[in-house]
């Protein structure tokens, strides 16, 4: 029989070793970004790009680089990683504290029905040119696919609020909205006069990260980083309701409260990103998963992992998908799922390997 | 601390679930709530913690409203372990045990969170337990891991929801002197809904049966469980004799015939 401190000691190791594992899959980014800012057309590699970032960060260093390879890699690759890491770090937080408030292992991001308005936001724009509100002109699609996402967000609310807002009532709600509007998005794409907006409607579902700029990029920073650290910092509600809302309710935690704060924060971040790239899949779902596999189920281990792991994946699928075909680019929607899949069943195949031990 | 209860009532929108109940309990006493099934007992444990809020009536901790206190002062009192417990992701044992930390923690674990973690799960013979998850172990052990949580919150008063439901009978016997064991040495006030008359009846010191929602009698085990009692609420017949443990103990014998006492099922 171990002593209490021996348990308290194991306990304090595995913290410690859940530490590391964040900062290992840190440094696995880290690989990945070098990695993808070395790849791609046109002829920077490896050394053109360590040249144009050292001479960007220390001018004092007097280095000259080629100024194709400058453009190459600080308007075309470099946002465009950023932006992989905001958009997956985003996706992921949002998707590990759904999942959790939801208490359910099959929500995504995309839970309150957003995705589906999302797209019926663009497709009114690129289809019909009807836009709600726009800063201006070259947000339209943008802005109209948030205001529908926020509209979703609200709709889900109240008809929840209806029967009470609990897990089941949300993610009913969620997904009867999600049906209104893919219905509506598919009569559009139905009522579509012309193939090239069809197309262009086609294409912003699947999802694209080469619209990249740092100006796009400034705009979702703020919000994911926000709302990532808000939903971390609420990793202490996650884990208590997880046994349930009246256990909850005995420890002091208001369910219903933190479930509406914790989703409302991962739609808004979500709806920042999607608007901008697209629907990115997948990464919301899996990321937590594998998180969770590796990292266990404590939120504040979990968010932090989840967050990383999420960046990690979507950099790696879309490094792929500017590589795969050279000139034109694959929508990266797909290659999250195709390379997700495998990696997800890896993990869980691993897993079950140490559980028979 | 001591729990006072003044003319409880409580509605499921039009179906009364409780109604005037009255009770009082002193530090380092043990109540059971027995009756049949919907006759009210998990009701007035949430009650009491207000995870449900009551249509009328009081609770008071020491003379203080519970419903003039914050969840989170409620939480470092009154410690709730609910009937059954499971998570939908994979805890360990000591995660769990931690989160009955929680009205204490702001974001990080302090060294004394973790010893007093550890301390439990000694105390409760589960500390091998520590690292495997809550849902691959059996019924026994999760029951003690959850009675672990609601201690972790340092409670004066402790509510079990039949703490001894699904257990094989050397864990309802292990489970049940942990708690009676407690409320001496800890000075605690226990409240514990129960199915079995015969281990409520041992480990009491003060029983309270409910029908349809009401108090039908209070007092100690031996005026509490006497045949005719048993009768009118459970209509069922009995035999009640003085066991060797010095506690009355039941013999359910049969129904009697339906249309005499209308059942609750």
């Amino acid at each position: 029989m171990s002593t209490a401190s021996e348990v308290k000691r194991l306990y304090a190791k595995g913290e410690k070793r859940k530490a590391l594992i964040i900062l290992y899959a840190f440094i696995v980014l880290l690989i990945i970004i070098v990695i993808s800012v070395s790849l791609g057309a046109g002829s920077p590699r490896f050394m053109e790009a360590a040249q144009v970032i050292l001479s960007r960060f220390f001018p004092f260093l007097e280095i000259d680089p080629e100024k194709t390879d400058e453009i190459i890699i600080l308007t075309f690759r470099l946002p465009r990683i950023v932006l992989a890491i905001i958009a997956g770090a985003g996706l992921a937080a949002s998707g590990a504290t759904m999942q959790g408030v939801l208490r359910n292992p099959l929500v995504s991001p995309f839970i309150l029905g957003i995705s589906a308005a999302a797209g019926f936001g663009a497709a009114l724009a690129i289809v019909l040119g009807i836009v709600v509100f726009s800063p201006y002109t070259g947000y339209m699609v943008v802005a109209n696919a948030f205001i529908f996402s926020m509209l979703a967000m609200l709709m889900v609310y109240g008809i929840a609020c209806l029967r009470g807002i609990t897990p089941e009532t949300v993610i009913l709600a969620g997904v009867m909205v999600g049906f209104l509007f893919s219905a509506l998005l598919s009569l559009i794409q139905f009522v579509a006069p012309e193939y090239d907006a069809l197309r262009a409607v086609v294409y912003w579902l699947m999802g694209q990260l080469h619209t990249a700029t740092w100006e796009k990029n400034l705009i979702i920073l703020p919000i994911v980083l926000v709302a990532n650290a808000l939903m971390v910092r609420h990793s202490w509600d996650i884990n208590v309701m997880s046994l349930g809302e009246e256990t909850a309710t005995s420890l002091g935690v208001n369910s219903k409260r933190v479930l509406v704060i914790c989703i409302t924060l991962g739609t808004l971040a979500t709806a920042s990103i999607i608007s901008f790239t697209g629907i990115i899949g997948f990464i919301g779902l899996v990321s937590p998963h594998i998180a969770r596999m590796i990292i266990g189920s404590d939120h504040r281990f979990l968010l932090p992992c989840s967050i990383v792991l999420g960046a990690c994946l979507l950099l790696c699928s879309d490094t792929l998908a500017r590589l795969v075909f050279m000139g034109s680019e694959l929508p990266v929607g797909i290659v999250t799922s195709l390379i997700g899949v495998p990696f997800f069943f890896y993990f869980l195949l691993s897993r079950r390997r140490q559980l028979w031990h | 601390m001591k729990l006072i209860i003044n003319n409880l009532s409580f509605n499921y929108e039009s179906i009364v679930a409780l109604k005037d109940v009255n009770l009082e309990l002193g530090v380092g006493e043990v109540m059971s709530i027995v009756g049949p099934n919907g006759s009210g007992k998990s009701t007035l444990l949430k009650c009491i913690d207000r995870i449900l809020k009551p249509k009328q009536g009081v609770v008071l901790i020491e003379g203080r409203d519970v419903a003039n206190m914050k969840h989170g002062e409620l939480s470092k009192i009154i410690g709730y372990v609910p009937q059954n417990s499971t998570s939908t992701f994979p805890f360990t044992v000591f995660e769990v045990v931690l989160m009955g930390r929680k009205p204490y923690i702001q974001w990080s674990v302090s060294e004394s969170d973790k010893e007093i973690v550890a301390e439990i799960l000694k105390f409760l013979g589960i500390s091998k337990l520590a690292e495997r998850h809550l849902n691959e172990l059996s019924s026994g052990e999760q029951q003690k891991v959850i009675v672990a949580r609601a201690l972790a919150q340092q409670p004066r008063i402790l509510l079990l929801d039949e703490p001894t439901s699904n257990l094989d009978i050397k864990h309802q016997l292990e489970v049940l002197s942990i708690v009676k064991g407690l409320t001496q040495s800890k000075q605690l006030s226990v409240i514990m809904a129960m199915h079995d008359l015969n281990l409520a009846s041992r480990f009491s010191d003060k029983m309270l049966l409910l029908k349809h929602g009401s108090i039908f009698a209070v007092g100690t085990p031996e005026s509490v469980l006497t045949e005719e009692n048993i009768e009118a609420v459970y209509g069922v017949k009995s035999h009640v004799t003085n066991s060797v443990l010095d506690s009355p103990q039941v013999t359910p014998i049969e129904p009697i015939a339906p249309g005499v006492e209308d059942s609750e099922e």
